[in-house]
């Protein structure tokens, strides 16, 4: 018998380990350790939601949806994503319901990409983009954007990587794990450029509730979606969700808003796969859609508090890190200290049990940054910042 | 302001740098809004919020409805207003529906209790009727669930 290892198809074997995954066996095991290496909210979804997700169990309904999703989310979904983008979906055909925006950027994927088709997208970037793409058969073009540029993806930067064979733009602001908030004027340039060489748009937007405007960052910051071009509804696939703003990310639910014709390929794979997203998370979320805003800001201000106090710990720290507008992840910048990402990370978690995510499993773009979240409990970042500084006053 | 009266519900403890901190305003600006919110009486006080049975108090509360007759002028206030100074009472409120007042009352025990509604409340001219009803054990209090935490049960790296 051929070893087991040979059995592997190729495109799988080609896919490094996630270094998210090496660093938490890492920290699994280890007491005292303060985490800002999560990539969730601490919050649990509100109340109200849980009750929904409860109330649907009890009456019954354990049963499969539509493969698009129940019709009353995806109404409910249409009326949210024209409120918050400002663009129009027809809930009966262009919004399809998944496993999250995980499962939704699969399907996309697989469904718009044929073997050896270009799609370019940004790092350092969520850690599953890049195997997506290589999964569905197509070759992932990153762009890297710095840290001296705040992250923005540069269109110039854009056009020089399409070439005859992209396909799409992968593009997720605010950033994950940058807190990166792509400018509107770069944004309608990297429209223009989509439209000039017909190209798709992937834009996962997860993270679009909770951006921090005014001096203070205490205020709600404004979102544009691409999509919300002229002569963009037509090419984009919009991919939002429940996991972020809600807190909701055990539900597993996400959401495509595209043109039927996309939706249609997407929904054709994703009714032999998953055949549909599990009923009690889709009522879960249409009561979060409902009546979950007031907690959705409550949360957001929460996290904002947290970000200002990161903010100026590492700035007293003398730790240099651009002032994100969005998600809540921190990117503080460490090259002066001679260290790779992930030297720095394991230090800190060896001297001083503080876990942060190595910038560099975000992609090469990540390498002399480290990720820390602040979806964490105020005074366990307050402690958090103390060992830090403890930290890099040694280095 | 709206965000600082946030912060002062969930924890009023914390000083005013502390507070400029999570806002990201300085702390001169915090003490003027925190003096402008003593000031006009919009901050009545401040308490910690306590889990009578874990902290071991043997008070008793009440919850007492009462009717009253309105007056010409005024209506309820003049005597809603001396119901509340009473120390035993710790809240009175209008009410809508069947009673007019709810007012709280704490005592040392049953019959402090008792007494109070017998001797002070209903004996007051304008007051019709009360009805007392004993608090047994307390689950929410000010916001906060009595004997719920949580552990963090997320992954310590999650991607």
């Amino acid at each position: 018998m051929k070893p087991l290892e040979d059995r592997i198809a190729k495109q799988v074997k080609g896919i490094p380990r996630s270094g998210i995954r090496d660093f938490f066996e890492l920290v699994q095991g280890r007491d005292d350790v303060i985490s800002l290496g999560v990539g969730e909210p601490d919050f649990s979804a509100p109340w109200h939601i849980r009750e929904a997700a409860i109330f649907s169990l009890e009456k019954g309904n354990t049963s499969y949806t539509s493969n698009l999703g129940l019709l009353s989310l995806r109404q409910e979904i249409a009326a949210y994503v024209e409120n918050l983008f400002g663009v129009s979906y027809q809930a009966a055909s262009e919004i399809l319901v998944t496993v999250g925006v995980s499962e939704a950027l699969d399907l996309v994927f697989r469904a718009i990409l044929n073997p050896g088709d270009e799609v370019v997208y940004h790092e350092p970037c969520y850690v599953s983009y890049n195997p997506t793409i290589s999964l569905a058969y197509g070759v992932p073009v990153a762009i890297q954007t710095k840290v001296e540029d705040n992250f923005v993806l540069r269109a110039k930067d854009v056009e020089a990587a399409i070439t005859e064979k992209t396909r799409a733009i992968l593009l997720n602001f605010p950033t994950n794990p940058t807190g990166a908030v792509e400018p509107v004027e770069e944004l309608e340039k990297i429209a223009a450029l989509a439209i000039k060489h017909d190209l798709i748009v992937v834009t996962d937007e997860i993270y679009c509730e909770l951006l921090y405007g005014g001096d203070s960052g205490m205020e709600v910051g404004n979102h544009t979606s691409i999509a919300s071009f002229p002569g963009m509804r037509e090419r984009t696939i919009l991919l939002h969700g429940f996991s972020k703003a809600f807190a909701m990310t055990g539900f597993r639910l996400g959401y495509s808003c595209a043109p039927s014709v996309l939706t249609e390929a997407m929904m054709k794979i994703h009714q032999y796969s998953m055949l549909c997203a599990p009923i009690m998370s889709q009522q879960a979320a249409i009561e979060a859609l409902k009546n979950g805003a007031a907690e959705v800001e409550r949360m957001r201000r929460a996290y904002a508090q947290r970000r200002n106090l990161m903010l100026k710990r590492f700035g007293e720290m003398g730790l240099p890190c651009f002032s994100p507008g969005g998600a809540f992840y921190m990117f503080p910048d460490i090259r002066k200290y001679g260290l790779t990402s992930k030297e720095f990370a394991l230090r800190l978690l060896e001297e001083e049990s503080v876990a942060v995510v190595p910038g560099s499993a975000f992609g090469s773009a990540g390498e002399g940054s480290v990720r820390a979240c602040y979806a964490t409990a105020y005074d366990k970042i307050e402690i958090a910042m103390d060992r830090m500084a403890a930290f890099v006053s040694r280095l | 302001m709206d965000s600082l009266l946030d912060l002062l519900k969930s924890d009023a403890r914390l000083t005013p740098g502390e507070m400029a901190e999570r806002l990201g305003r300085s702390e001169a600006e915090v003490k003027t809004m925190l003096d402008e919110l003593r000031d006009s009486g919009a901050i009545l006080g401040y308490h910690a919020v306590i889990d009578p049975e874990r902290a071991g108090d043997r008070h008793v509360s009440a919850l007492i409805e009462v009717k009253l007759t309105p007056e010409r002028n005024g209506g309820f206030d003049r005597l809603a207003q001396r119901i509340a100074k009473f120390d035993q009472v710790t809240s009175c409120y209008l009410m809508s529906g069947g009673y007019d007042l709810a007012v709280m009352v704490e005592g040392d025990d049953l019959r402090e209790v008792a007494r109070f509604v017998s001797e002070k409340l209903s004996t007051l001219d304008g007051v019709l009727s009360t009805a007392t009803h004993f608090q047994l054990k307390v689950y929410k209090q000010s916001g906060f669930l009595a004997s719920e935490s949580r552990a963090d049960e997320r992954l310590a790296v999650t991607p």
